[in-house]
């Protein structure tokens, strides 16, 4: 179809592939889910292919998982202590899946399973579900001391407290919108300069000369959603981190 | 822009046409997009309970190979390494340790081997000073007795030919006073004259 050509929004399809309809739910295969699983397996094998030969001085492969690693796991003992270290392979593990599927989105006909709001929540939420059940089991109601910074008058209470349990209610929102947004109005964006180029050709020799502009965007703006793609990663990562740290210390 | 928008439209149809069977146009808060293709894609819950369930079996299996076969191989790896390198250092500063107690060791010896030296010098030149020494007191002794000896003997020639002289002496003088007198002066009177003149 000429149309899809031109229609930014159509990289975001679900396509069902194997239907599956379980107790009234649609809980098909989809092409999310083909590269959900496609993100993972090549996470994994890189991680796993890349250490195989456990040398002692590295390959370059085995380098970059090591820098993931460590990079990782700096980030984490900065934000939350050594005792966060427990949750390293959480950290490391979402990093990694965002990592993975942000660079895998960047390629032309993919699919990217975290331009979709649900996908994003679904990583947001197990973030602040980790950190309430982590932060009760750890600290009983102590935990709640999070709302109740010290050294604020009584008075002062009344005002500060619904103030921090809203921006706490708020992280799960924040942290996938964040993430979601970007992925999905890069893309957009992409799209919708690249579909230039392709109307532009479409009329003649002067429209050929003209698409130069919008192709060269397209080409900017792919180092640029490559550059979004690590930074989201990261920043995914480095917010999980700041909210674990509070799960260990809630009272800051 | 105008050729999008147009292409847009037309596709409205045939688009909705591809989904009518999942779900009807229920969400078309989201403008534009919303309404040329149904629901905006990304916030179809349509298709959420699907994504969620794959999301939590690929991440859960994600999760579950990381933490027990990736991890423990990287930080294996990572902390081998620490491990080689801190213990390469201490071989290193245990080497260099070594070293310099070798070469304290080395300046010790050759410090002694010096004063050793020169003790050995000093008391060789000692004992060759007391040898000469000895040897020159020895020989000035043998040279003193020889002086005294020769002394002596010079002395008793010396005795020995006064004593001859008194005689040679008398002898002349009795000759002398033989030839000028022609008579014989007795012995005794000569040799007193002799000593009394000798004297």
């Amino acid at each position: 179809m000429a149309a899809d050509k031109v229609d930014p929004i159509h990289q975001f399809h679900i396509v069902k592939l194997i239907p599956i309809n379980i107790g009234g739910y649609d809980l098909s295969f989809t092409n999310s889910a083909l590269f959900m699983v496609a993100t993972v397996a090549i996470a994994s094998a890189f991680l796993y292919l890349s250490t195989s030969s456990r040398s002692l001085i590295p390959g370059r492969l085995q380098s970059v998982s090591e820098m993931a690693y460590e990079f990782v796991a700096n980030m984490l003992r900065d934000a939350a202590g050594t005792q966060g270290m427990k949750f390293f392979p959480f950290v490391f593990s979402l990093f990694m899946f965002v990592l993975v599927a942000n660079l895998l989105g960047l390629f032309p006909y993919f699919f990217t399973i975290t331009s979709h709001i649900i996908v994003t929540f679904g990583l947001a939420a197990l973030v602040i579900g980790t950190v309430i059940v982590y932060g009760f089991m750890k600290h009983g109601l102590g935990f709640l001391k999070l709302f109740v910074p010290k050294g604020v008058p009584i008075l002062m209470m009344v005002l500060v407290v619904p103030i921090e349990v809203i921006s706490f209610v708020s992280r799960p929102v924040s942290l996938s919108v964040r993430l979601f947004a970007n992925m999905l109005a890069g893309h957009i964006t992409l799209k919708v300069f690249s579909g230039f180029v392709v109307s532009l050709s479409a009329l003649g020799a002067l429209g050929v000369a003209g698409s130069v502009l919008p192709l060269a965007m397209a080409v900017a703006l792919t180092a640029l959603e490559l550059l979004v793609a690590l930074l989201q990663a990261y920043v995914f990562a480095v917010l999980t981190c700041m909210y674990l740290n509070d799960a260990l210390h809630p009272s800051h | 822009m105008f050729v999008t928008s147009a292409f847009a439209q037309e596709s409205a149809p045939a688009a909705e046409g591809a989904h009518t069977g999942t779900e009807g146009d229920t969400h078309s808060g989201t403008g534009v997009p919303a309404e040329a293709h149904g629901t905006f894609p990304p916030f179809d819950p349509a298709t959420f309970p699907s994504q969620l369930l794959w999301l939590a079996i690929t991440f859960g299996l994600f999760y579950l190979f990381l933490k027990k076969v990736v991890m423990p191989r990287l930080g294996g790896i990572i902390d081998v390494r620490s491990d080689r390198i801190t213990q390469d250092l201490d071989q290193a500063a245990k080497l260099k340790g070594e070293a310099d107690a070798a070469v304290a060791a080395y300046e010790q010896e050759l410090l002694e081997a010096k004063t050793k030296a020169n003790a050995i010098g000093q008391q060789a030149n000692d004992a060759a000073k007391a040898e000469a020494e000895t040897a020159r007191k020895k020989i000035e002794a043998a040279l003193d007795k020889k002086l005294g000896e020769a002394e002596a003997s010079i002395a008793s020639i010396k005795a020995k030919a006064m004593k001859e002289v008194g005689t040679i002496a008398e002898d002349t003088a009795s000759a002398i006073v033989d030839a000028l007198v022609g008579g014989k002066a007795s012995k005794v009177e000569i040799a007193a004259a002799v000593k009394s003149v000798a004297r």
